[in-house]
């Protein structure tokens, strides 16, 4: 899964007379495409950028776990059961890595949950979305994941060495969930007269959310200046939005679904689909908290962490008289 | 009963075990105290899928009337399932769900290192691949139960509680079914004549490191092996079957 660049507060560019002699070596590091590690010297406006979009991604991996999870007891044979099983894993094991990766800049996984449960977080707009079908499950692998990967695979070249090492890994991953998602989609769209209305609803419902998925027009991105100077973020929405409609569109055709824009048509002079933009006053109410399972989705995240207190705490004390045993023992042998 | 019958009928009940089980902890997926949990629980269900796979698959085999490991698992109905209550139980707290698997943990590793030496080269195989699985599962089970039990007190107050209130569904495990008796002179199945006796000092060992008492009640619920099964058992079913009852012939 993925994180939209959202909330960030970017400023936008320093020039280089504005910069510190610091400020400037750092920009000459990264304009000469050198990784930035963690015990290097770094803006705070820089790490305070990486912690908002690393936590923001490792947010929306794990709230994205519900809206998959929702299918993993229902689905329709054993195979297909084990396939999501292993890749709702996956989606929490991304979660964990990007964690650690924020964990880096100063941040603990502990308050970065803190700040989501509360609100002053986002993830992801596409997981307030529902799963009615078995076929969203197969939609949300393809379109999904498929623009995942489009913001993603950039990513593996960001800026920062820990979140675009992470991003290697988790990109390898994410070609493999695209690929499963395409399949359930392409059995369904083969299947009976059910298997059929199932997938183009499911194609229906999402193909707007999936483009929002890109972040705002780029005319309306105030955002983006600065993250692309330093290179946090590679592409401009736009840009990773047309490419996603460019090869999602032949897709659509090739499983005889009906896509829900009427204007999708290929443009010979551009050598590129031309669309209709989704809805963005739809987008800002679901990232306000206005979407179909915002409450449900962020309840339940809130309502795991609440319900497991106990079990951390339990595990911890463990760990604790655990250790104070252990010296004890050292002690008591020490005497002897 | 005839020697083939008597064998699909415990091959099922391996992978009802196996099924049922993995449905209940696949239902916590996102909703663990921790992602690490999130993981291992997802973990653990994803390796009973694939031992659910091989023991029905192998059951069916042995049935011979052209099912498969899917047509078990969707087409059957709760009499027809052969799993024991306990991995029926719902979830209840974390504690209750790890407890019900530590006490089903600690049978399979010893049923499979059994079944690891039968005659019957499937079997042993699978039970020899599952082993390997098991072996982790009781590791980290036996774990938490450990840190759990001798954690808080509230930690450890809910591990006593979801102790108390699984240990009756335990007894069903070692009740001698004489149905497999011919199975067990073919040297197919092991003898399982020690099997109680292993148990208890596994588990008695575990909850001496937690702190946690047995209860001394021995009264024990049974039903499961011959497909007498709880209320909890059709809901899971409804939910399990939905798409392949809902859409007869439908391929996934």
């Amino acid at each position: 899964m993925y994180a939209q660049v959202l909330d960030q507060n970017d400023s936008g560019v320093k020039s280089r007379e504005d910069m510190s002699e610091q400020e400037q070596i750092f920009q000459a590091r990264i304009d000469a495409g050198e990784k930035i590690e963690p015990k290097d010297w770094m803006p705070d406006a820089y790490r305070a950028m990486l912690i908002r979009q690393i936590g923001q991604h490792a947010h929306s991996e794990i709230v994205g776990q519900l809206p998959e999870g929702n299918w993993i007891t229902r689905a329709p044979t054993l195979e297909r059961k084990a396939i999501l099983l292993a890749k709702v894993q996956d989606e929490a094991g991304h979660g964990l890595y990007l964690y650690a990766a924020a964990e880096t800049l100063g941040v603990s996984r502990d308050q970065l949950t803190e700040m989501l449960h509360q609100g002053r977080m986002k993830y992801s707009s596409i997981f307030n979305y529902p799963t009615l079908t078995w076929a969203d499950i197969g939609a949300v692998g393809w379109l999904v994941d498929g623009a995942a990967i489009m913001n993603q695979v950039p990513l593996q070249r960001t800026s920062y060495g820990p979140y675009a090492r992470a991003m290697v890994r988790i990109c390898k991953e994410e070609s493999f969930h695209q690929r499963q998602g395409f399949a359930i989609m392409m059995k369904m769209a083969n299947g009976n007269d059910a298997q059929r209305r199932m997938a183009q609803d499911a194609l229906d419902r999402m193909w707007f959310p999936s483009l929002m998925m890109f972040g705002p027009p780029d005319k309306d991105s105030t955002h983006s200046t600065r993250s692309m100077a330093w290179r946090i973020k590679i592409n401009g929405n736009d840009e990773l939005r047309q490419k996603f409609v460019d090869q999602t569109a032949p897709q659509i055709e090739f499983l005889s679904l009906t896509c829900p824009d009427n204007n999708l048509k290929w443009n010979e002079e551009k050598q590129g689909y031309d669309y209709t933009d989704p809805d963005w006053k739809e987008f800002f109410a679901v990232l306000k908290g206005n979407g179909p399972c915002n409450k449900e989705r962020l309840g339940a995240r809130v309502k795991a962490w609440e319900d497991g207190a106990w079990v951390r705490d339990g595990l911890m004390a463990h760990a604790r008289k655990n250790a104070a045993r252990t010296v004890a023992k050292g002690e008591n042998e020490n005497v002897q | 009963m005839t020697q083939r019958e008597a064998l699909f009928e415990f091959l099922q009940h391996l992978g009802d075990n196996t099924l049922i089980l993995s449905h209940r902890v696949s239902e916590w997926c996102g909703h663990a105290p921790v992602i690490e949990e999130d993981i291992a629980l997802a973990n653990t269900a994803l390796d009973l899928i694939g031992q659910a796979q091989m023991w029905l698959g192998l059951a069916a085999e042995i049935e011979g009337a052209g099912r498969d490991a899917d047509a078990l698992t969707y087409h059957r109905d709760s009499w027809d399932f052969r799993n024991l209550l306990l991995v029926e139980r719902p979830n209840g707290d974390f504690g209750k769900t790890l407890m019900r698997q530590f006490l089903f943990d600690a049978w399979q590793a010893l049923m499979l290192e059994k079944l690891a030496r039968s005659e019957h080269k499937q079997i042993a195989a699978i039970a020899g691949k599952a082993i390997k699985e098991v072996a982790y599962h009781l590791e980290r089970s036996g774990d938490t139960v450990i840190g759990l039990g001798d954690g808080t007190e509230e930690s450890h107050a809910r591990m006593q509680a979801a102790l108390d209130d699984l240990w009756p569904y335990c007894g069903e495990m070692f009740n001698l079914d004489e149905r497999y008796n011919a199975l067990i002179l073919a040297n197919i199945l092991p003898r399982m004549d020690d099997l109680r006796a292993r148990w208890l000092s596994k588990v008695t060992d575990i909850f001496d490191d937690a702190t946690l008492v047995i209860p001394t009640d021995n009264f024990a619920h049974s039903g499961g092996k011959s497909g007498r099964h709880t209320e909890h058992l059709g809901h899971l079913l409804c939910e399990m079957q939905v798409l392949q009852r809902s859409y007869p012939g439908a391929k996934w």
